[in-house]
């Protein structure tokens, strides 16, 4: 399986996107999403990106005011999975240009866009940039 | 200043062509983003759910708009509230023809739904339309959808066509048909089992994203059934080989690395397949190599790189240069500042420390302030790998760390997980019986009711029998040893009810065993844990039994005994007890009471929890009785199954209780059989319900039937439309996981490295020494610390291990004796050089240097493997020849030539290597692998299954002796 979610959340705890590859009710996620945001709000710089809850393990990455946490299996490959955070943001990036909060905000569904690019069955299927905007180019053409 | 800049965006997005966005969606992004705690958004977030509820059942809504409130409706969910009003019209955007628009559509549903919600269906004819649409964004999009809400039932109605779309001559189709079809697999393998050629064939792609995607799929495929798969390893290296040489595409690179995802997920592929298989090894070897001098140390990706390489070195079977990397890697890891480099190495050296026990020494000082490190994640990886390489000489420095660490954390998860594995290392390694009723008094104490209660049932079996010598001195030492802290405990508020079960058990055993403590004593104790915990009865039943193994002893023993009066007054509550066990238990006590000594004697005697009990089946006993009556004129019984008459209701009955009993039936009834004689012996029958009934195991086994490779059969998945598939009842239990022989390679790649290794006792300990020395030039390393490293790896003595303590063999082998002759194991080193094949293959064996005995037999050996890697690169550079010739990057490992060349090589050099692996040592067998006694895992687990499973069939037989 290896993902088993994505999260965008900002240094006040509040959830900005959020993909979940198996399925948990809202309330299971709300409690989730929860108990993960205040273990990793509370590290600091110095320690590992890395941290394990109930069963998952939790990589995190902080960009500016906002966390990216993805929840994977525990035999997964931390440091890939934060280089992986780092692709993503490039990617967003590279649309956006100089992406920030808010324009995950505004766009909430072209970042959705782009992880069901990257990202199937909560396996990293495409790693190339060109590969995962060229859809979301291409629709904002058509309409 | 922020707030300009936020306008300036909105502006730049008020032009962004279909990504319209209204006034209104800009103000409540921009509320939700400016409010200040949780309470604020929730009244922002109730505030929209009612705007929406009015707005959104409107008619006529502009497709624009909609497409916007679906997206505020996806926000609602996000934000933890529920937007199950709007589902529908998420539903029905899906048929919208903007692309876009349903694009979003399909987004919000699979955000919304699980496979199992009743609007699927709803959906399902829309995916199978899109599927066939001739916008291919419009099937990458349908295809999406599919991954997600397709379930097992639906999977017929779109499997053809994404079959179809396999052959898409758009890649990014080809590549998401896949990935439904791994979807496929995962959620019911049966349904696509026919197929999986497919995903063989989908690893030729010659676009690089399809044949990446194409990994994942493979990867659980070959985590489940290894062996089907041997012959991809030369597809799988040449394509490694060729990502290493930057054959991909540049749009691949991250960080000047070519395609690091596919190499990462490649090699974990190759750990996978290289796992105790020689043969497949060899072929990775050079490869492998070479991603690890082609790794960049400076970048993160890198290091990913290399700590995967790491993995699967210590997977496939072993390779002295390969090892030498890998341990470099390490070292550089772990002197790294980076936490998160740390945490690896950290995680690296518990892998290799499988097959190199030794090179945990040179980084002792490494892992100690790891240990040490106020970072929670850094100290229980640590913990993780202490627990790895624990032995008998470290065991106590590392469970008393182990124990302070449980004692400090509040995660009852993870306290949970530290307190099984105390246990777990305590007894597999105590070296002394004090400090193992030591150590599990902490664990209890303090993970309380947490732990598992046979842990508990395991204790109170090791003070009954000792650890297994046939010293009856040191068993009744233990004894003392375990009732003198019990009371001592007792005075302790808030004792976990495990505990206390043990404890009452214990001293009412063995409390007035010794003399030293008289029976006053105990009782008014047990007394007191009765009332103290008067809300458990389990508590209070052990320690009234307790009580009456009390004092049947005195009165066995002639002492006059007089209750205390608190006892009394315990007897009478309890005589009056709503719980009837409590009552019996009461009564019981007050009957052996009034008995005279050598009654009491026969009844209790004492120590006797160790005596096996003889359970008479037949009841031969009763023999002489029904002789009797037999003379006396009475009838001879007759078994049920031969009696005329009753014989039809019994066979009926029988077969009714072989259907399972809950539903009703829709098949047709079969025709009548002609009535079988139940060869039923007749001395089992009176006793049906006291002997265990094995049949609980066998739905068991059939539940994992389906894990092991399914058969691929035709027929049989044509018409699996029309069957019940029940594969997929089984996913529900759980995702089964396969885990592949490691322990093999270990237990055969261990030796190998052990006899490179080379290290003896005294020659170790001057190394560490050394390491010492150069260090405190660097460092100042204080006096405390270095204890602790000298604690925990110093001496490199054999670790050797006891058969867990659950089990009675245990009292033969004189596992303590052995123990004393550590410093001079030269005997047993002689003992196990005649026999080297047969000691047990053991994960946590590692130090285990079978010393000078191997030298000789070494030498020829790496002589030859020397040899191969020669040959190996020869081979490695003809191969490399004849791909820069061919123009077609991605066609070379399709094409059959170049992979028939190198499997001849291979071919070749596995011959030369079984050879040297035969002479050098005999293969140990496969199997008979796993922990230290397999035989004895087995039981355990044939145990619990019989206990897990209820014997269904006991209440039908119930009835049939009342009705019969």
């Amino acid at each position: 399986m290896g993902i088993r979610f994505i999260l965008m959340v900002n240094k006040q705890g509040q959830t900005r996107l959020a993909q979940y590859y198996e399925w948990l009710t809202l309330e299971e996620r709300r409690a989730l999403e929860g108990e993960i945001v205040r273990k990793c709000l509370a590290r600091n710089e110095q320690q590992c990106s890395f941290v394990e809850h109930r069963n998952y393990k939790i990589v995190y990455r902080r960009y500016a005011s906002l966390f990216f946490l993805v929840g994977v299996d525990n035999d997964e490959n931390e440091l890939a999975i934060l280089e992986f955070i780092h692709l993503l943001v490039e990617t967003m990036d590279r649309h956006f240009g100089n992406v920030c909060e808010l324009d995950i905000m505004f766009h909430l569904e072209k970042a959705h866009f782009m992880l069901e690019e990257m990202v199937m069955n909560g396996s990293i299927v495409e790693t190339s940039k060109a590969n995962i905007l060229s859809p979301i180019q291409l629709m904002e053409k058509a309409s | 200043m922020e707030q300009l800049r936020t306008f300036g965006r909105e502006l730049a997005m008020g032009s962004q062509g279909g990504f319209y966005q209204s006034k209104e969606f800009l103000d409540l992004v921009k509320s939700i983003g400016e409010a200040r705690s949780k309470a604020e958004e929730d009244r922002i977030v109730v505030n929209e759910i009612d705007t929406l509820k009015r707005r959104i059942a409107e008619p006529d809504i502009p497709k624009r708009k909609m497409k916007e409130y679906i997206i505020r409706l996806v926000y609602i969910e996000m934000l933890g509230h529920d937007a199950s009003f709007g589902y529908i019209h998420a539903v029905k955007m899906t048929h919208d023809d903007s692309l876009l628009v349903k694009r979003t559509g399909y987004l919000a549903v699979t955000l919304f739904l699980n496979e199992e919600h009743d609007l699927i269906i709803l959906i399902v004819n829309t995916i199978q339309k899109d599927l066939k649409s001739d916008n291919y964004l419009v099937v990458c999009a349908a295809l999406n959808a599919v991954c997600k809400l397709i379930n097992e039932e639906t999977i017929p109605a779109v499997l053809p066509q994404v079959v179809e779309l396999l052959a898409h001559p758009k890649e990014a189709v080809r590549k998401k048909a896949i990935m439904a079809l791994h979807c496929f697999y995962q959620k019911s393998p049966s349904s696509v089992s026919h197929l999986i050629s497919n995903f063989r064939k989908r690893l030729c792609d010659n676009d690089p994203g399809v044949m990446g995607a194409t990994l994942c799929p493979l990867f659980d495929l070959i985590t489940r059934d290894v062996n089907s798969y041997k012959d991809l390893v030369i597809s799988f290296v040449s394509i490694l080989k060729q990502v290493t040489e930057r054959r991909l595409s540049k749009a691949y690179d991250y960080h000047q690395m070519p395609a690091p995802f596919i190499q990462i997920k490649l090699l974990k592929i190759l750990a996978l397949l290289g796992s105790g298989d020689k043969q497949a090894s060899e072929n990775m070897y050079t490869v492998v190599g070479d991603v690890f001098r082609k790794c960049d140390f400076s970048s993160n990706i890198g290091n990913a790189v290399l700590y995967e390489c790491i993995c699967c070195v210590s997977s496939i079977y072993p390779n002295p240069k390969l090892l030498d990397s890998a341990a470099d890697i390490i070292s550089r890891f772990l002197k790294s500042d980076s936490h998160n480099l740390k945490y690896m190495g950290i995680d690296a050296l518990g892998r290799l420390i499988k097959i190199s026990p030794e090179i945990a020494e040179q980084h002792q000082l490494a892992v100690i302030d790891c240990l040490e490190d106020p970072d929670d994640t850094l100290k229980r990886k640590t913990f993780e790998l202490l627990y790895k390489m624990t032995k008998s000489t470290n065991v106590e420095v590392i469970v008393d760390r182990m124990i302070d660490y449980m004692i400090s954390i509040n995660d009852n998860h993870y306290k949970t997980e530290i307190a099984s594995r105390c246990v777990e290392l305590a007894e597999q390694f105590a070296p002394s019986n004090q400090w193992f009723i030591q150590a599990m008094n902490k664990v209890f104490e303090h993970t309380g009711d947490l732990v598992n209660i046979k842990v508990a049932h395991n204790l109170m079996r090791l003070i009954a029998e000792g650890f297994g010598e046939d010293d009856d001195n040191a068993d009744s030492k233990l004894r003392s040893s375990a009732v003198e802290s019990y009371l001592r405990i007792l005075g302790e508020p808030k004792l976990p009810s495990g505990f206390l079960q043990v404890i009452c058990w214990v001293l009412g055993e063995y409390g007035t065993a010794d003399g030293m403590f008289c029976a006053s004593d105990i009782t008014g104790k047990l007394c007191d844990v009765a009332e103290a915990y008067s809300s458990d009865d389990t508590v209070k039943a052990y320690a009234v039994t307790a009580l009456m193994k009390i004092y049947a002893f005195e009165i066995a023993a002639g002492r006059e005994v007089d209750m205390l009066t608190e006892c009394q007054s315990l007897m009478e509550e309890l005589l009056a007890s709503h719980s009837t066990d409590l009552q019996q238990r009461a009564y019981e006590l007050q009957g052996v009471i009034g008995l005279d000594a050598h009654a009491v004697e026969f009844i209790m005697p004492s120590d006797a929890s160790c005596e096996d009990i003889e359970v008479d089946k037949d009841l031969s006993f009763l023999d002489g009785y029904i002789q009797e009556a037999i003379e006396k004129g009475a009838q001879p019984y007759i078994p049920e199954s031969e009696r005329p008459g009753v014989l039809n209701m019994g066979n009926f009955r029988n077969q009714d209780h072989h259907e399972s009993s809950h539903g009703l039936r829709f098949e047709a009834y079969e025709l009548p059989k002609p009535a079988v004689q139940p060869r039923i012996p007749r001395a089992l029958l009176p006793s049906t319900e006291i002997v265990p009934v094995p049949e609980p195991v066998y739905p068991r086994e059939t539940y994992q039937t389906p894990v092991t490779p399914i058969p691929s059969n035709p027929s049989d998945a044509g018409s699996a439309e029309l069957k019940l598939r029940l594969d997929g009842v089984q996913k529900k239990w759980g995702r089964p996981t396969y885990t592949p022989e490691t322990s093999t390679s270990n237990s055969t790649s261990q030796k190998t490295v052990n006899g490179a290794a080379q290290v003896d006792g005294p020659s170790t300990v001057n190394s560490t020494r050394e390491t010492y020395a150069s260090r405190k030039l660097q460092v100042e390393i204080s006096h405390e610390k270095q204890k602790l490293a000298a604690s925990l790896f110093g001496g490199s003595s054999k670790p050797e291990k006891r058969p867990a303590t659950g089990h009675k063999v245990s009292k033969a082998s004189s596992h303590m004796l052995e123990k004393s002759h550590v410093p001079n194991s030269s005997m047993e080193v002689a003992s196990e050089k005649t026999a080297p094949a047969q000691t047990p293959p053991d994960l946590l064996d590692l130090g285990e240097p079978t010393s000078t005995s191997t030298a000789p037999s070494l030498d020829p050996f790496k002589q030859l493997e020397v040899l191969l890697d020669a040959t190996q690169d020869a081979s490695a550079a003809n191969s490399a020849t004849s791909a820069s010739r061919s123009p077609d990057v991605m066609a070379l490992y399709a094409d059959t030539p170049v992979g028939i060349h190198n499997k001849d090589e291979a071919d070749l050099l596995s011959g030369m290597s079984n050879m040297s692996g035969a002479t050098a040592r005999p293969q140990p067998t496969k199997g008979s692998s796993k922990g230290p006694n397999p035989k004895d895992s087995l039981e355990k687990d044939s145990l619990v299954r019989q206990m897990g499973v209820k014997p269904s069939s006991q209440n039908p037989n119930l009835f049939k002796d009342l009705l019969g």
